[in-house]
């Protein structure tokens, strides 16, 4: 059964330097916020990071880098209109960067948690992020070996938890949020809701518990829309 | 070949990107799956019409994607690949994103629209990367979209800025996917690729003899 934290700090309170965390989130649906805050909090340093993008505005991932504590990303898209300080980062040589197709990123993550040491992908064949990889053709058409991303601790946003850790998500905020649960040797959540073991439908369960090992509770913010009326 | 003498549909006047959108839209067939690229391909949504029953996906995890959402209807939960806010139309769906790639690599998508800086005669795409050396690279999802979708159209202004033609014999800037591009939509012309070489299937304001003097590849008057 995993571990109900009682804050965001407890629940990423393990993660030490140097360690290697898959962040879920595309753009800014689905980013864990508050555990990447806790993260900053706590001091780590020297982070491998694997997420679609490389930070939005000032917030979440954005500030991690900005502060340095991301050595290296292994990510999709980097360059946003709102990417300044991963521009900065970069340009200064302070951050070494990955890039990988986005399916590729995807499949990569997924080969990790299903055990699957690599696999052959037409994806990138041709093209400059194949250079220097294995090659193959198959069945007429040129395959690029890509390895599997194993991780020491995924952080991801989900709707709902139950008490063994089974999860649903909420719209596109579910993004990488499954498979990087399960390619990391621990996975943190944080939820919008807990409920009592049995209060999820087992036919509607997207994450197993098997691949949850820590949940903590942060309550959704207001809507935006709320805030902003007079 | 005889690119004089061939019978081209022609109108008079070159399409603008509402035009194009508009040509390109009526071209997809009824209940395809479509996936819309980043910038002048989303314009394709707006001139769908609902008797095509085409349902759109966005790789970021869904299929049936509606219009971009307004007002009290945006959701920051619900967003397309461009990360806009969009709205969900009945019959959706959302998956995870290994998932929502597998469908596209896998063949399942009829067709992906998308802009590109070139083209080249055998159906190489760059869109990607200039090949600026200060550039920050970033790809997402457009190697895979490239790869993936059973036919890629393209749509872009025929010529950069400089004159020069962006069909090209092959591709100066960084490509995203090798022999992948079927057609493409331009504001001169439609040109279908394959393994006839690149056929003109209609032209807008000029003719099939005039492009030949302005592309730098062989081109023939498509067929029926």
């Amino acid at each position: 059964m995993p571990i109900i934290a009682n804050s965001a700090a407890e629940s990423v309170a393990g993660i030490g330097d140097n360690s290697t965390v898959l962040i879920g989130g595309f753009g800014n649906a689905g980013q864990p916020m508050e555990l990447i805050d806790a993260l900053l909090d706590g001091g780590a340093t020297g982070l491998t990071v694997v997420n679609n993008n490389a930070g939005q505005g000032d917030a979440g991932l954005a500030l991690l880098i900005k502060e340095r504590r991301v050595r290296r990303i292994i990510c999709s898209f980097p360059r946003q209109p709102d990417s300044w300080h991963f521009d900065a980062a970069y340009r200064a040589g302070e951050i070494e960067l990955e890039l990988v197709p986005q399916g590729n990123l995807a499949e990569r993550i997924r080969a990790a948690g299903a055990g699957i040491g690599g696999f052959f992908t037409p994806t990138g064949f041709g093209t400059m992020l194949a250079e220097g990889k294995e090659t193959r053709v198959i069945d007429g058409r040129g395959h690029v070996y890509e390895t599997p991303i194993h991780a020491d601790f995924a952080l991801i946003k989900a709707l709902t938890a139950d008490r063994a850790g089974n999860l649903i998500y909420r719209k596109t905020a579910r993004n990488f949020g499954p498979i990087m649960a399960a390619a990391a040797k621990a996975s943190i959540v944080q939820v919008s809701n807990i409920v009592d073991t049995g209060g999820l439908d087992p036919e509607i369960v997207v994450t197993p518990g098997i691949y949850v090992n820590t949940i903590v509770r942060i309550p959704a913010a207001a809507p935006e829309r709320e805030e902003a009326r007079p | 070949m005889n690119t004089q003498a061939a019978d081209v549909a022609h109108s008079a006047t070159r399409l603008g990107r509402e035009e194009l959108a508009a040509l390109v839209a009526s071209d997809i067939k009824a209940g395809s799956f479509v996936n819309l690229g980043i910038g002048q391909p989303t314009l394709v949504s707006n001139y769908l019409r609902p008797e095509q029953a085409v349902t759109l996906h966005t790789e970021n995890g869904m299929l049936g994607m509606g219009p971009e959402a307004h007002g009290d209807d945006i959701d920051q939960d619900l967003i397309n690949a461009g990360k806009i806010p969009v709205t969900e139309l009945p019959g959706a769906s959302y998956f995870h994103h290994a998932d929502s790639f597998a469908m596209m690599r896998g063949g399942h998508l009829d067709v992906c629209v998308l802009g590109a800086f070139q083209v080249s005669a055998g159906g190489d795409l760059a869109n990607w990367h200039t090949g600026a050396p200060d550039a920050i690279p970033a790809v997402g999802g457009a190697m895979d979209l490239a790869t993936g979708a059973k036919e890629v159209y393209v749509m872009m202004s025929l010529f950069a800025k400089d004159g020069s033609a962006k069909l090209v014999q092959a591709c100066s800037y960084p490509v995203t996917g090798v022999g992948c591009v079927t057609r493409i939509y331009t504001n001169e012309a439609v040109f279908l690729l394959g393994a006839d070489g690149v056929q003109v299937r209609e032209t807008f304001g000029t003719t099939l003899a005039e492009l030949q003097d302005r592309v730098p590849v062989p081109l023939t008057a498509a067929l029926g």
